[in-house]
């Protein structure tokens, strides 16, 4: 018996059948791939990508030297160094982060008490070279002030979770 | 003893002792803000509250709290947390919560406590105070926000340093330390201010938000800028020393160290001799190692070896101080580490040793400085001295030039005929210090610049029965920090000291670090090598130029002023081409076919203690009592009549480091002249 329903089901080619039923299926309900560099997926406001220094609407940056990122960062990514401005106020004179150390856990975030250093929604920033990957304090600050509306805007989304 | 249980485990503790420190006997710990075990008791800050039965059913202060008999002591109970962490909540209405901009972070007493019995937060909602910060001088910087009211720095400047230009203004929230006029501390010892500051209101002003705790890396290590031998950290972060920090060492320096020590250390980051240089064509110009010896090699082949004479600088380690010695021995010159033209012979360590400790001087009852200024010389040691004075039942007279030392000094005249006018009986003072127990003599550079000062001295003690073999009255005060272990390993040559007789009295003269002698004395055709750290005097005048390693770069040897051998570690390594001391003149000796006996720091170490055993006793203290009673030799010249100059006038700058050191300049800058007792 096993073997004539064996028999009718290559006759009748079952199994292809059912597999152009799964394509048909597929082909008819909506698509989950995007066309990626011009359309890009749902991110969660916490998201953790490119690193960025924040400054405060007046312009003074954020961070205050305190180390702490530097303290807790587990990949040992993030150096600074500091000293006493002009003004006596306690400030970075360099702030590197290795970008090739670092494992994007967010420590650093959380650690800052200021909300300077953060973890931006960018997370294509590849390069040609290994070097650019080092940042510094200028790149950092640049990055801070390119993306500040939406960096500002995801620490609002998230804040009333914290 | 009286006995007591605390939190059940019963302990026996010295009548007299308070509550605190019978807790700490039982292992038990007590947070406390105010309290400090070498200051007087303030009671002001209540942290250190626990309960006590018998008595009113109300958390106590155990530091203000003596101890009684069958005391039952709690130091846990819900009464004493509760206690704590309403104190806490009080002490934290006012504290602003920078902690991430404040020095202080991560070595807070504060942080520290409030993490451990404070509450999770704070309901206080009202306007916190501020605080007006004030200028306490180059060295000590004020965020005086922070300040708790716990008075430690009021206590430390009254009591300790003995300069009481701190104190508190006001009552309650609107109590405020202040200095009263706007102008820098005079001590010479606010550098501890930093360290008994609880909290972050006073902190170094040389290393503000240069570095945080947790990220420098510490090595124990010896301090030269005095001869006192303070026991001192380097924390280092990279290849930087960022600061230096005390070591408790009962014997020596407690827990206090000198201004200069600690903040003198960015001269170790100017003017440094990185490469060799040679001098060609009446300018130095960069050369090689092999370049240099082979200059120096060329210049002894042509100078007989009796014309070699070498001068030892004033923080040398013992093992290049060695090397050097051996090396001058295989060529026939001569060698001396008595740069301030000091007369002193290594002949008996009891000559030219603080023969009664650097503790022990506080059992004097009667002490007579001669040309000695401790507080410029030795600020930690003034501080002991003083500590004596306050004890009571010291007298304390000066020969010299009268100075603020912080204590009561009957100066009895400026020059050494006073000294004579004491030796012959026709002084008053001369029956004070007869009728003392303990009388002690400390003799300075000032004074040993005559030579036949250190003789008087001894049979003046001698005669007043301060030699004899349970008490040693008999202090010499060195200023240099290699000075005894140069004394030690003999390095004097027969004569009065070469500093004093240079003109025309070498051809070749080598300076390991030497430049606090008059340079000028150096005749223009004397070939000089100068090996040291720093281009100061020496390494201006000199042919060649071999750049050795500062304190904190290389492992040494030192002993200090009571003949304490201690040994430091090195930090950090020497900038650029620069090496230990000792090896290169072993390097040298082989370039000059004498090639020295050892490769290896632990050989060099061993060849030491074959030199003098000393060397292989590390950290022991002096011997108690006097070997006999021969005092130095008396020369046949009577004592001078002039006034004894002031040698360390200008405390801040007295040595290649201090004075390439931006902060000290700017301390000699503000240092105004202290005034004179009014005694």
């Amino acid at each position: 018996m096993a073997r004539l329903d064996r028999a009718a089901r290559s006759l009748f080619l079952a199994e292809l059948l059912a597999g152009m039923r799964l394509t048909l299926k597929y082909m008819l309900k909506p698509k989950v791939t995007i066309n990626y560099p011009y359309e890009k997926g749902p991110m969660s406001p916490r998201f953790r990508g490119e690193h960025a220094l924040r400054r405060y609407p007046n312009g003074e940056e954020r961070c205050i030297a305190c180390k702490l990122c530097e303290a807790i960062c587990p990949a040992l990514a993030i150096t600074i160094e500091s000293e006493p401005r002009a003004d006596g106020s306690r400030r970075t004179t360099r702030y590197d982060i290795d970008m090739t150390k670092c494992i994007y856990c967010g420590l650093c975030e959380e650690a800052c008490p200021v909300d300077a250093i953060v973890e931006g929604p960018n997370f294509e920033f590849s390069t040609e070279t290994r070097e650019e990957l080092m940042y510094n304090k200028d790149k950092l600050l640049e990055n801070g002030d390119r993306w500040e509306p939406l960096l500002a805007k995801r620490l609002e989304l998230d804040a009333p979770y914290r | 003893m009286v006995k007591l249980t605390v939190d059940g485990l019963e302990v026996d503790v010295p009548a007299g002792s308070n509550v605190l420190q019978a807790c700490e006997a039982a292992g038990r710990e007590i947070p406390r803000f105010c309290y400090h075990e070498r200051l007087s008791v303030a009671g002001n800050c209540r942290m250190c509250l626990v309960e006590v039965k018998p008595g009113p059913p109300k958390p106590m202060a155990s530091c203000a709290l003596p101890v009684a008999e069958n005391m039952q002591v709690f130091t846990d109970s819900e009464m004493v947390r509760a206690g704590r962490r309403g104190v806490m909540e009080f002490l934290l209405i006012n504290h602003p919560l920078d902690c991430p901009i404040c020095d202080q972070g991560g070595e807070c007493d504060l942080q520290d406590q409030s993490m451990g019995y404070g509450a999770d937060h704070t309901r206080y909602r009202e306007p916190k105070r501020a605080v007006r910060d004030k200028y306490l001088g180059p060295l000590v910087k004020t965020v005086m926000t922070r300040c708790i009211q716990c008075t430690r720095c009021v206590r430390f400047a009254t009591e300790i340093a003995g300069t009481p230009e701190l104190g508190a203004t006001a009552r309650g929230e609107a109590m405020e330390i202040t200095n009263y006029v706007e102008r820098a501390l005079t001590s010479e010892l606010s550098g501890n201010l930093i360290d008994i500051c609880p909290v972050g209101a006073l902190t170094s002003r040389p290393y503000a938000f240069a570095a945080r705790p947790w990220e420098l890396r510490k090595t124990d290590s010896i301090d030269v800028f005095d001869a006192l031998g303070s026991a001192i950290r380097v924390d280092v972060r990279g290849t930087e020393v960022l600061r230096v920090l005390p070591r408790v060492h009962e014997a020596v320096n407690e827990e206090w160290l000198a201004d200069k020590a600690r903040f003198a250390i960015d001269g170790l980051k100017h003017r440094r001799l990185d490469r060799p240089w040679l001098r060609v064509g009446g300018k130095l110009r960069p050369a090689g190692w092999t370049e240099a010896f082979s200059a120096i090699s060329a210049r002894v082949r042509a100078v007989p070896g009796n014309r070699v004479a070498a001068i030892v600088g004033d923080q040398c380690d013992a093992e290049a101080m060695l090397a050097l010695r051996d090396l001058m021995r295989s060529l026939g010159g001569s060698i001396d580490c008595r740069q301030d033209g000091a007369f002193l012979s290594p002949a008996r360590r009891d000559h030219y040793l603080f023969n009664s400790g650097i503790a022990g001087i506080e059992q004097a009852d009667a002490i007579l400085l001669v040309g000695a200024n401790p507080r410029h010389a030795a600020p930690v040691l003034n501080a002991r001295l003083r500590k004596a004075w306050l004890a009571g039942g010291l007298t304390i007279a000066g020969i010299g030039q009268p100075v603020d030392l912080t204590y009561a000094v009957n100066w009895l005249g400026t020059g050494l005929d006073t000294l004579a006018a004491l030796h012959a009986g026709e002084h008053p003072f001369r029956e004070t210090l007869a009728g003392a127990k303990r009388p002690a003599i400390i003799i300075g550079p000032a004074a040993l610049r005559d030579p036949a000062a250190a003789a008087l001295a001894w049979q003046l003690l001698l005669a007043v029965d301060g030699v004899r073999p349970d008490w040693h009255g008999y202090n010499v005060l060195h200023g240099a920090a290699s000075r005894v272990g140069a004394l030690d390993l003999g390095l004097v040559p027969t004569g009065a000291p070469l500093a004093r007789a240079l003109h025309g009295a070498a051809d070749l003269l080598y300076l390991l670090a030497a430049d606090e002698f008059d340079t000028k004395a150096i005749s223009p055709d004397t070939f000089v090598v100068y090996q040291g750290h720093h281009g100061d005097k020496g390494a201006a005048v000199a042919d060649v130029v071999l750049p050795g390693a500062a304190y904190t770069e290389k492992s040494g040897t030192y002993v200090n002023l009571e003949g304490r051998v201690q040994r430091g570690q090195a930090a950090v390594e020497p900038p650029g081409e620069a090496r230990p001391d000792w090896a290169i003149l072993r390097a040298l000796s082989d370039a000059l076919g004498h090639g020295l006996p050892y490769g290896s720091l632990d050989a060099v170490r061993q060849a030491l203690e074959a030199a003098n055993p000393v060397f292989g006793l590390l950290d022991a203290g002096p011997a108690l009592g006097a070997m006999g009673p021969e005092g130095p030799a008396m020369p046949d010249d009577s004592v001078g009549r002039a006034p004894l100059a002031e040698l360390y006038a200008n405390y801040y700058q007295t040595d290649p480091i201090s004075r390439a050191s931006p902060t000290m300049a700017e301390c000699a800058r503000v240092a105004a002249p202290y005034p004179v007792a009014a005694e």
